[in-house]
């Protein structure tokens, strides 16, 4: 057995209004790589930002190397040798490939002048040492998103990392790409690097890591050697009840065809993409993050202009220049990001919830008030908002009830078709189980819903049928029998195109 | 750490206010003349030019925006209603006016909302635009009312309704007004809901761009009436009427509390910002210190109004 190189002992971290972490042990070995799972929320990404000092536990300790070391910032966390590599690449687009590896650190001569042709012979050691085709003095900008996450790597070379954290590396990677990422993974666990690698993806984990610890809702479930565990037991523990209970799917009578979408595309996000939502029906639209999903459900919405294709919206040709006009429609959208497109922050949940339809509570111009606190105070009832009141800043409240408010906010106009694009990232579990009921509940009534998720559990048991979509294009169709994780990873990793 | 942090919670809660009450008393002590009801109505007659604009700015400010120019946009109104006064008289003098500053407005609005090109850079370039045609138009030389003490026009500026000067009525009004489209109205919760999350906005279904050509043509409209008000008191301009105003008005803005960073503040607070400026540039008159002292005390609100703000906001003083 190795030795340990760092621990986690009982950290505790809280956040307004949730306990992100409650008293988390967690260690690593060198020259293993040890696999943290989790759904959404679960807890995984503020573990790692804790262990690479961007946030501060609230209790607990970390030990590196057998002493015990607080790590401030993420300066501590590199000079102690540990390393993120993040989930969204945090690289300066017009700088080159060498100056981002030494990003923060760039060496010098006695003038503080800093000496390029060392950093970048440096860096060109680390890049070739990791199979790079390219130089260091290519600006980043022009590299495509996996040859930036391979500069990121670079860098736990040239400072000589000894603990590599790797936050959802494959969300954006193609097949191959995702290869070469596990050639370099490997690569580094026979230099004796102790590698976290966290990932929703079952597969991967299997195919890479020595040992698995699921966490839920701020909790470590287990650590388990992956040799002697399984699919089934891992995803068991990562959401703690069976599927059958923790999903809802819609039992309602499915209606006319309400939306019809014809060839429908955008150059360079996505191209001829055509299907149909009934009434009652909901539609799961799955894909990885980059699909071309989110800007599919904007053009729909008017916030994007296709290029061309046709929209068929209760029987009506439409074209929306803006949201306003898909909204007098009965249209509605549950943006993919709550916090920069959802709702506004700073102001209270009445604001927020009458903004999208503020002309159907006013008179002449003025709002009504009566009319706005009776709708918020309907909706927080149904939903379970939980809130101090009306004029509350939602900047207060947690993930889960944010996320309710902007549901409530698009439900109080009736909206004929309503899109939920992720509708429940970065929501606690209990939340996340109301939200899927409240989804089915709404298909019931007749509406017709379009669920967008990278979650595939979620949208396999929540939905009537579902897209796939790869690369901008739709790839897959499955009803019934056919929604199984098998087929829809599949479809989007190119392996059938049905 | 958290003593600090108390400190700058006071300080933005009652700092502001407390210092003002003691610049009140140290002037009102060593000049007896300062709190005379002549010299606040006086004060207030002055603030209620600086005030007019600065209803329209704030508009501009809460959307996120700023807009710098309103200090030319008066200098050129100024001049334009006077000299139209001598040639077509003064009603039409005044629509040409009012008619002007919607234009502007409308420019600086679609340059900002509908081009998305940013404020501070469209509006700074307007102010030399303005400033350039103000002296295209009048050849740099001054120009004067003919008939000062015959014309109606006199009745903005320089006459009074129940012993209060109509300048101070007709700003009382405007804030009376401004102050409900701001809170009371659809629009008003856009001007808000922009500043505190454009993108937000955008997918709710709220029309940005065209709130925020409308707050420009607020802006604008607000600074015609000064123009009026001004050319009225005066009775003439010349081409460095309105120099400096759009830094008296934004600290007035900043002073009464209203975030630059968009998404808070009131008219109310606004009024109260630029009156509390009148004051202290009076008292520093009276206490015999130059006049461009003014514009060091102007330097210090603005720094320290921001500062406090934004320590109020991350909870600490320094960084």
């Amino acid at each position: 057995m190795n030795e340990i190189v760092l621990t986690a002992d009982s950290i505790l971290k809280k956040f307004p209004g949730v306990i992100a972490l409650n008293g988390v042990s967690f260690d690593i070995r060198a020259g293993e790589v040890h696999a943290l799972m989790g759904e959404n929320g679960a807890g995984k990404s503020t573990l790692m930002k804790v262990l690479s000092g961007i946030y501060n536990p609230d209790e607990g300790a970390i030990h590196h190397r057998g002493k015990k070391v607080i790590v401030k910032t993420p300066k501590e966390a590199r000079e102690l040798g540990i390393l993120l590599v993040h989930q969204e690449l945090s690289l300066s687009p017009e700088l080159s490939a060498a100056e981002n590896i030494y990003l923060g650190d760039w060496p010098t001569n006695w003038f503080g002048i800093v000496n390029k042709r060392k950093m970048n012979a440096a860096a060109k050691t680390a890049l070739d040492e990791l199979g790079c085709n390219f130089g260091p003095e290519v600006l980043v900008r022009n590299l495509s998103i996996a040859k930036q996450q391979m500069v990121e790597i670079a860098r736990t070379l040239v400072f000589n990392a000894n603990v590599v954290i790797f936050d959802e590396p494959t969300g954006t990677l193609t097949t191959t790409e995702k290869d070469q990422l596990f050639e370099v993974v490997r690569s580094l666990r026979k230099k004796g690097v102790a590698i976290v690698y966290i990932s929703h993806k079952m597969d991967e984990i299997f195919e890479i890591a020595d040992r698995i610890t699921v966490l839920r809702d701020g909790e470590v479930q287990c650590t388990v050697n992956t040799c002697e565990s399984t699919i089934g037991e891992i995803t068991n523990r990562m959401i703690g009840r069976d599927l059958d209970q923790y999903f809802h799917r819609a039992k309602s009578e499915i209606g006319n065809q309400l939306l019809s979408v014809n060839k429908l595309t955008i150059r360079g996000f996505f191209k001829d993409v055509s299907f149909s939502v009934r009434s009652g029906e909901v539609v799961g639209l799955y894909g990885l993050i980059g699909a071309g999903r989110s800007e599919v459900a904007e053009t729909l919405f008017g916030v994007r202009r296709q290029d061309s294709g046709e929209i068929i919206f209760n029987k009506q040709k439409v074209s929306f220049s803006s949201p306003k006009q898909a909204i007098e429609k009965g249209m509605a959208l549950v943006p993919e990001d709550r916090k920069s497109q959802g709702l506004i922050l700073g102001m209270g949940g009445r604001h927020n919830m009458t903004l999208p339809h503020l002309s159907l509570y006013s008179n002449m111009g003025v709002p009504n008030v009566e009319n706005e606190l009776q709708i918020f105070e309907d909706y927080k009832t149904k939903l379970e908002i939980k809130t101090t009141g009306p004029e509350q800043m939602l900047s207060d409240l947690s993930g889960g009830n944010q996320q309710k408010l902007v549901l409530a906010k698009w439900l109080c106009a009736n909206p004929k078709l309503i899109i939920l694009d992720e509708p429940t990232r970065g929501v606690d579990v209990g939340s996340k189980s109301a939200i899927h009921q409240y989804i089915a509940t709404l298909a019931e009534q007749g509406l017709a819903v379009i669920v967008i998720s990278s979650e595939m559990p979620e949208v396999i048991g929540v939905s009537h049928r579902i897209l796939t979509m790869a690369e901008g294009r739709l790839v897959g169709e499955y009803t019934g029998k056919e929604m199984t994780e098998e087929n829809l990873i599949a479809a989007v990793s190119g392996l059938t195109t049905a | 750490m958290a003593i600090l942090k108390k400190a700058s919670e006071t300080a933005k809660k009652h700092g502001l206010i407390g210092g003002f009450a003691i610049f009140l008393a140290v002037v009102s002590f060593s000049s007896p003349e300062f709190l005379t009801p002549g010299n606040i109505l006086d004060v207030i007659r002055q603030v209620s030019i600086t005030g007019m604009i600065a209803i329209g700015v704030t508009f501009v400010v809460i959307t996120g925006r700023l807009d710098l120019s309103v200090g030319s946009m008066l200098t050129l109104l100024t001049v334009l209603v006077v000299d139209q006064h001598n040639q077509v008289g003064p009603a039409i003098a005044i629509a040409y006016t009012l008619f002007a500053s919607l234009l502007i407005g409308i420019v600086n609005g679609y340059l900002i909302g509908f081009m998305r090109l940013n404020s501070l850079i469209v509006t700074l370039a307007m102010l030399s635009l303005l400033q350039g045609a103000t002296l295209f138009y009048s050849g740099g030389s001054n120009v004067n009312v003919t008939n000062p003490q015959e014309t109606w026009f006199r009745f903005f500026g320089r006459s009074e309704f129940v012993d209060i000067p109509v300048p101070v009525w007709i700003f009382f009004f405007s804030a009376l007004v401004g102050s409900f489209v701001l809170l009371k109205t659809n629009f008003g919760r856009w001007v808000f809901s922009i500043g505190g999350n454009e993108t937000a906005s955008l997918f709710s279904g709220v029309q940005t761009r065209g709130v925020v050509l409308i707050a420009y043509v607020i802006s604008g409209f607000g600074t015609g009436l000064a123009a009026i008000i001004m050319g009225s008191r005066v009775m003439g301009a010349q081409s460095t009427i309105g120099q400096g105003y759009e830094l008296t008005v934004l600290s007035g803005i900043i002073l009464g509390g209203t975030s630059m960073l968009g998404g808070s503040g009131t008219i109310w607070r606004t009024v109260i910002g630029v009156t509390m400026l009148g004051f202290v540039q009076n008292g520093l008159l009276l206490l015999g210190f130059a006049y461009y002292v003014q514009w060091l005390v102007t330097w210090a609100v603005i720094i320290l109004a921001v500062w406090i703000d934004l320590a109020a906001k991350r909870g600490r003083v320094f960084v």
